[in-house]
């Protein structure tokens, strides 16, 4: 009858999957039993006592208290067997192994942002090794979200103000559907992620040289996404208002006098220096607060922001 | 007004003049105290916001004909779901069965005049209608797009008519804690003479527990959306994290009600399949007390399992396992029940009326609305379908399915008391029949949606589940088709002369001895206790009223 999981369920793609799907499918086939079960019967009583004429008598039955205990008491074990069931797939799914890999999510409307041990981030795609245990720790930036992946069969809600869990071992290689399941707002339904359960040396690829995203967008708009993403926004504006360091607006081909006195031409060579080491160059008037992102941005991503600068005119 | 019980009192009952005859107009109608009238007002509003909220239901399902946008952009689209779920919920089945049915027969059924508190019973009516006018109001406001779960921090931050759909909510509560106190005052008060708790009809007891609920649990919903409009107007931070508040609360409050408030929604069906059931098969019904203590039962667990909508919402795992754990007992009366109603048609002598096919057509879907709530109430299972369309499929089945076919048995089984008329039998078989298949199609495709990972409250969708969509679009359309079908038959049924027997079901409770439509009084004279509910034995008498001089 595996047709028949395979009609119910989306196919299994972490260890929790099978927990789950052997209770569900106890519980369908228990569901299937008794409906037949009592429309068997209510089908038979019509069929059988269906009123023939109008003064039949009918035997006076008050009750039966044997018969109504049995089906009682089944009923109490049964549901007693699905609670321990389901208790015991839950507490699995649950505690999360010491040496899970943790991921940082949050939910905002209507996107999902991964962040890796390394600080890499993404945003949407999210890219998991296979068979590593994988602990999410989720948190909201605006309403209540929920992170669903079907084929995990797991759910949890990202909150804001608080941090939730979840944790699972994919098993096989692939791409798997991600859902918001919290009603959010007008983007709900196109907040849509994508795991990706990657061998281990798609997993490294995918941290050295960032994933199909980084790879393939348009440098301006790549630019655009880092700018957002990356913490940039918070102290650089992009329209000329002044923040905690200038603004990038029209600073392309301008000179930027040091606090060491010099002279500074914005050339690439400029912007590069600025993010990797920002304490080489302080501009006048502002404090020396910026931290390095050696090792945060990829090669491709700093290109995106000269690009995304460039523009800024 | 009191002439009409002189007279019949003197013996001249057949010469008197119904409740809808006397007194004449609009406005006699609209300041009447008469359960029955009243009553009767609560169905044409509950039946006309069924027709508003349906139709929002067909436009829902058009939409999701197509995974991306068919009929309507996905704001619009969130606001009709919005009010889709607000009128059905609190417009139209809560106050169902007990606004339009309890309000009419509960007194006939327990021999009484009227309602305890026959000025309050109006006043219910009135602030259900208030409430109803704030509700649709907010459509001028531009709406709500929150669902009618009202959850934080999305409901104190968007916009639109969140404030006020809250206080019609809030508003709602009043007509229903109302109606509670009311039926509670009239089972413990009004009873006939020699009727004790054990010979009250089975109705009785499930209005009864429902009572309860609404008198217990409704403030706890009041305060809480008071709380939302204090949010929102005056930033008190109770559940914005910002300000400090925990965005979890509110579900805990809102839970702590509405789980109760679906119980106010399926335990008075299974109060009107408990009187349908015997009258149909001729014969007592089996397990009285089980079904009665049941009743409460479950009014009273439906208190302690709120958190069994929260187990993906960050609740410890000791919290988890408590909550699953005591959910699970509700199933146990609600089986008892079932097993009763069926042990009842057992050796009867079953007549397939219309009010009998809905009551069957209630066994079957109710079997399996509540059998689909063990995989909700496990916790494993829970949490791969939460939140997705098998929630929509379960809480249609016991809801929609269950609540509303019971409506239709009810108000098939009361129809010719009401109004001293019968409709075309034909037709109501035909239509039972258009109902159950439409409700199967419609709802049955989403179990499979939901357990395949298809997200409740979704405008767009992945094309892989256009296939079950289609399905279930299709059959919202023969559902549709069977309704109408319905209030076609039973408008119809007005040009048929009056003329119905007093008991033309051959029933054994009390408001089968008086005339169809029964005297503004309800019976001639004080009406006593012969045998109990369910009798059909040969003896004794068969009837139950003796009349008491006066
Ligand atoms: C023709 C009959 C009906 C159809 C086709 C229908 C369809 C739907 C659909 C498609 C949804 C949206 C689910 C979602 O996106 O999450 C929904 C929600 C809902 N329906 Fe119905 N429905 C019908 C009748 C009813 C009735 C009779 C009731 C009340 C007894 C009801 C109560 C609800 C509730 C409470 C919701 C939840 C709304 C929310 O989540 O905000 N429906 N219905
Ligand atoms: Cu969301």
């Amino acid at each position: 009858m595996n047709w028949f999981r395979d009609f119910l369920l989306p196919r299994g793609g972490a260890t929790h999957a099978g927990e789950m799907d052997g209770l569900f499918m106890f519980i369908t086939w228990l569901t299937v039993f008794f409906f037949f079960f009592n429309g068997g019967l209510i089908f038979y009583a019509v069929r059988r006592w269906r009123r023939r004429s109008d003064k039949e008598v009918t035997p006076h039955i008050t009750h039966d208290t044997r018969l109504e205990l049995i089906w009682s008491l089944i009923p109490l074990g049964v549901v007693m067997l699905i609670f321990l069931w389901g208790f015991q797939g839950y507490v699995k799914a649950w505690v999360a192994p010491n040496d899970s890999m943790e991921i940082i999510v949050t939910g905002k409307k209507w996107v999902w942002e991964f962040e890796y041990p390394d600080g890499t981030r993404t945003l949407n795609d999210l890219h998991v090794p296979v068979n590593q245990p994988v602990k999410l720790v989720m948190t909201s930036e605006d309403v209540i979200h929920s992170f669903y992946i079907p084929e995990f069969r797991l759910k949890r809600d990202a909150i804001p103000g608080r941090y939730t869990e979840l944790w699972f071992t994919a098993t096989e290689p692939g791409v798997y559907q991600v859902y918001c399941t919290e009603y959010c707002g007008k983007g709900h339904s196109d907040m849509l992620a994508r795991i990706f359960v990657d061998t281990p040396e798609q997993y490294e690829t995918f941290l050295r040289e960032g994933d199909e995203q980084v790879r393939k967008m348009p440098l301006k708009e790549l630019g655009r996404l880092v700018w957002e993403n990356k913490g940039c926004a918070t102290c650089h504006s992009i329209d000329g208002t002044r923040g905690q360091g200038p603004s990038w607006k029209g600073i392309w081909g301008q000179k930027h006098r040091g606090t060491d006195g010099k002279e500074y031409l914005v050339d690439a060579e400029y912007i590069r220096q600025s993010i990797l080491m920002p304490q080489a160059m302080v501009v006048q008037g502002y404090e020396p607060i910026m931290p390095t992102y050696q090792g945060l941005l990829r090669e491709r991503e700093i290109l995106g922001l000269i690009e995304f600068i460039k523009e800024l005119q | 007004m009191s002439e009409a019980v002189l007279h019949a009192g003197a013996g001249h009952a057949a010469h008197h003049a119904d409740y809808l005859e006397e007194p004449k107009g609009l406005w006699s109608w609209l300041t009447t105290v008469d359960h029955k009238r009243i009553g009767l007002m609560y169905m044409w509003s509950v039946l006309f916001f069924f027709l508003v909220g349906g139709i929002f239901a067909l436009l829902i399902r058009l939409e999701l004909l197509t995974p991306k946008q068919t009929i309507m952009d996905a704001e619009t689209y969130n606001r009709v779901f919005t009010l889709h779920g607000a009128i059905m919920t609190f417009l139209v089945i809560i106050p169902a069965i007990p606004g339009a049915l309890g309000n009419f027969a509960l007194p006939l059924l327990l021999g009484a005049k009227d309602v305890a508190f026959p000025r309050l019973n109006l006043a219910s009516l009135y602030v259900y209608w208030t409430g109803a006018a704030m509700a649709v109001a907010t459509l001028a406001l531009g709406g709500v797009d929150t669902g009618w779960t009202f959850y934080t921090p999305y409901s104190t931050t968007t916009g639109g008519g969140v404030s006020l759909m809250v206080l019609a909510a809030f508003v709602l509560g009043f007509s229903s804690i109302f109606t509670g106190v009311n039926f509670i005052a009239t089972i413990h008060k009004l009873r006939a003479p020699g009727m004790g708790w054990f010979e009250m009809p089975l109705f009785a007891w499930g209005m009864y527990a429902t009572a309860l609920i609404q008198i217990l649990a409704t403030p706890v919903l009041g305060i809480t959306l008071l709380l939302i409009v204090m949010e929102r107007v005056l930033g008190v931070g109770i559940f914005d994290p910002q300000l400090g508040g925990d965005p979890v609360l509110f579900q805990h409050f809102f839970w702590f009600y509405s789980h109760p408030a679906v119980y106010i929604m399926i335990l008075p069906a299974m109060a009107v399949i408990s009187e349908v059931i015997p009258t149909f098969s001729r014969k007592t019904i089996f397990g009285y007390k089980a079904i009665a203590f049941s009743s409460v039962a479950i009014a009273l667990l439906g208190f302690l399992v709120w958190a069994h909508h929260m187990f993906v919402a960050g609740m410890s795992l000791f919290a988890g396992a408590i909550f699953s754990f005591l959910t699970f007992f509700i199933a146990i009366p609600s089986a008892i029940k079932v097993f009763n109603w069926i042990a009842t048609m057992w050796r009867g002598s079953i007549s397939l009326e219309a009010p009998m096919l809905h009551a069957i057509s209630f066994l079957l879907i109710f079997t399996i609305g509540g059998l689909t709530g063990l995989f909700l109430a496990a916790l494993s299972t829970d949490v791969h379908l939460h939140d997705t369309y098998f929630v929509v499929a379960h809480f249609h089945y016991v809801m929609a399915g269950s609540n509303l076919i019971a409506m239709l048995a009810g108000m098939h089984y009361w129809w010719p008391k009401m109004y001293g008329r019968l409709y075309n039998k034909k037709l109501a078989a035909i239509a039972s029949a258009i109902i159950f298949i439409g409700f199967n199609l419609t709802f049955l495709p989403q179990f499979v949606l939901g357990s395949r990972g298809m997200p409740r409250r979704y405008f767009n969708y992945l094309p892989q589940f256009q296939d079950l969509h289609v399905v279930s679009t299709v059959g919202s359309w023969v559902l549709a088709a069977g309704l109408f079908l319905t209030a076609a038959y039973l408008l119809a049924s007005f040009r048929q002369p009056k003329g119905m027997p007093a008991n033309p079901w051959g029933g054994r409770t009390l408001e089968w001895e008086t005339t169809s439509p029964p005297t503004t009084h309800n019976f001639e004279g004080q009406p006593v206790l012969q045998h109990g509910p369910y009798d059909y034995r040969p003896e004794p008498a068969p009837v139950g009223v003796k009349e008491m001089a006066h």
